[in-house]
């Protein structure tokens, strides 16, 4: 299968690869998939005052979804929480040139980002509960 | 040293050179229809395909008259499966065969299965193994067929042929093998090893494509067969069409290379395959062998990287021609059938990567092909979330996945 030059470069030079300490209160994680599927992507948001200021990842899969997954880090920054949510994969598909059978890799992308926010809200949640 | 490297070997062959130009006559100055009695053009192709015959029979220990030509092994398995159980479906309808044979034999005995004949997939261990005593059990009085192959695709595991051959000759029904991997890179005798009927094929041993041949046993037993294509009555009628001339030519020559070529090649592949396995092995953790640790075919090498989806090892070694068992290379979406059914894990299957040494393989594209491999590897592995959560020492199985 030939692969579009964008997934080449996101292949090549991951974007915001790497990790976040999940601990850290201001950090939310999102990680799906499962291995005997053949892909894993985790994602990881920081955020300050409802905005994701930096983001993270890391997956276990082929190119197209290590693609999806820098691509999504990429996208994510910059953005509120709320505005993140809106995120497609349909949008990922189209940037990436992805065929039919890579679509699997985008919608893994936009549930990684909406389980990172997930959690990150659920820990704000518990911590003021907790205050 | 040229890039890209080719390390497909089971997936095909290049023809050789030797081979090649014994072929080339055949399609211009001696172009004749083998099946033409009546004038020299004739006489040369027809003398041609015989000796021909003889090289194809001799790397088996068969001789010439019991080996049918067709277009290839595929063809071969369909031929073996459907005629054999065709013509014996007075004496029985079962049929006795492995969950790793090739797709050629599953889904041929899919479709005898649709037409009422049943079909027992022998178990399998980790390492691609049948079990014997389950053989024996399995067979029963409407047995009429045994159809295990010789060396494995994948894996490279190669099966017990002789003792295999031995229970099949004790209880009285026919042995079919898929020789395809297997000629040429491991012992077989039909004599020996009391072979009935076995497949192989041009281009898996630096033949031509679309040439292959079938062994069907003439004397103790004499194995008959229906048809399944009609016509001209060539073959003895159990394989009509104008015979493929060149191709033929060139598969007998290619197999009297692998026949006196043997013990050095042989040599040369177990030296480049344990090279380049060591050398993976030496720099980088966690690489496991799928198939059978010795009983295997020399030039296979089959290896899961844990932590490292196949596919995206791929794309990082692209200039390196190899296979892998992750679904993301089938059109269909599953991790090789072949590993699934040893049980390893669809992880590790999604993990695995064919090397295919071959002919003309060299040191340093082996040498090559550690570096870069190690490097891509490593890379990736750290791109992977399932390599850090080992590194922090959790269990992965324990882990509860959002499976989609
Ligand atoms: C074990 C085995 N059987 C059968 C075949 C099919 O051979 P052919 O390509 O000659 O039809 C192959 C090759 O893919 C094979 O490896």
């Amino acid at each position: 299968m030939a692969y579009s030059d964008k997934v080449i470069d996101h292949y090549k030079n991951p974007r915001n690869a790497g990790s976040f300490s999940k601990e850290e209160e201001n950090v939310g994680t999102g990680v799906v998939g499962a291995p005997e599927c053949g892909d894993v992507m985790k994602l990881q948001i920081k955020v300050e005052n409802e905005r994701i200021v930096d983001a993270r990842f890391k997956t276990f899969g082929c190119g197209s979804a290590i693609a999806s997954s820098s691509l999504a880090t990429e996208w994510v920054k910059g953005k509120t929480l709320d505005e993140a949510m809106t995120i497609q994969n349909t949008e990922i598909v189209k940037e990436l040139s992805l065929p039919p059978v890579k679509i699997h890799c985008s919608v893994l992308a936009e549930d990684a980002i909406k389980t990172a926010i997930a959690d990150y809200r659920k820990k704000q949640d518990g911590s003021s509960g907790g205050e | 040293m040229k890039t890209p490297i080719y390390l497909d070997y089971h997936a095909t062959t290049p023809v050789d050179p030797r081979v090649l130009e014994t072929m080339l006559p055949y399609f211009t100055e001696k172009f004749g229809n083998a099946a033409s009695r009546n004038h020299s053009f004739g006489w040369a192709a027809e003398e041609a395909v015989e000796a021909a015959r003889e090289q194809v029979a001799q790397v088996i220990g068969a001789s010439a008259r019991e080996v049918i030509f067709t277009s290839g092994a595929t063809e071969s398995d369909n031929l073996a499966l459907v005629g054999v159980a065709e013509f014996y479906r007075e004496k029985g309808d079962h049929i006795i065969t492995s969950p790793l044979e090739h797709k050629a034999v599953l889904d041929t005995c899919n479709m005898l299965e649709q037409r009422g004949f049943r079909v027992t997939y022998l178990d399998v261990d980790r390492q691609g193994m049948i079990d014997l005593d389950q053989l024996r059990d399995s067979i029963t009085d409407k047995t009429i067929l045994v159809s295990l192959m010789a060396a494995n695709n994948e894996i490279g595991t190669i099966n017990p042929l002789g003792r295999i051959g031995a229970i099949c000759r004790e209880k009285g029904v026919l042995f079919h093998t898929d020789a395809t991997q297997g000629v040429g890179h491991m012992p077989l005798d039909v004599e020996e090893m009391n072979i009935d009927l076995a497949s192989y094929s041009g281009h898996k041993i630096y033949g031509p494509k679309g040439v292959g041949a079938l062994y069907v046993r003439r004397r103790n037993p004499r194995v008959r067969l229906s048809p399944i294509i009609h016509g001209g009555g060539h073959e003895r009628g159990m394989r009509s069409g104008t015979l493929n001339v060149p191709g033929i030519v060139g598969f007998g020559r290619a197999a009297e290379i692998m026949r006196v070529d043997y013990d050095k090649e042989q040599a040369h592949l177990i030296e480049l395959r344990d090279r380049l396995h060591q050398g993976l092995a030496r720099e980088l953790e966690q690489v496991h062998l799928n198939g059978h640790p010795t009983e295997r075919h020399p030039g296979n090498l089959n290896i899961s990287f844990a932590y490292v989806e196949g596919e995206s090892l791929l794309m990082g070694i692209s200039d390196i021609a190899v296979s892998s068992g992750s679904a993301c290379t089938s059109a269909s979406l599953e991790p090789s059938y072949v590993l699934r059914a040893l049980g390893v894990g669809d992880e590790l299957a999604h993990s695995s990567i064919r090397f295919g040494i071959g002919r003309f393989t060299t040191i340093e594209e082996v040498d090559y092909t550690i570096r870069r491999v190690v490097e891509e590897v490593s890379r990736l592995r750290e791109l992977s979330p399932l390599w850090e959560m080992a590194q922090e020492g959790i269990d992965l199985s324990t882990v509860k996945w959002s499976a989609h």
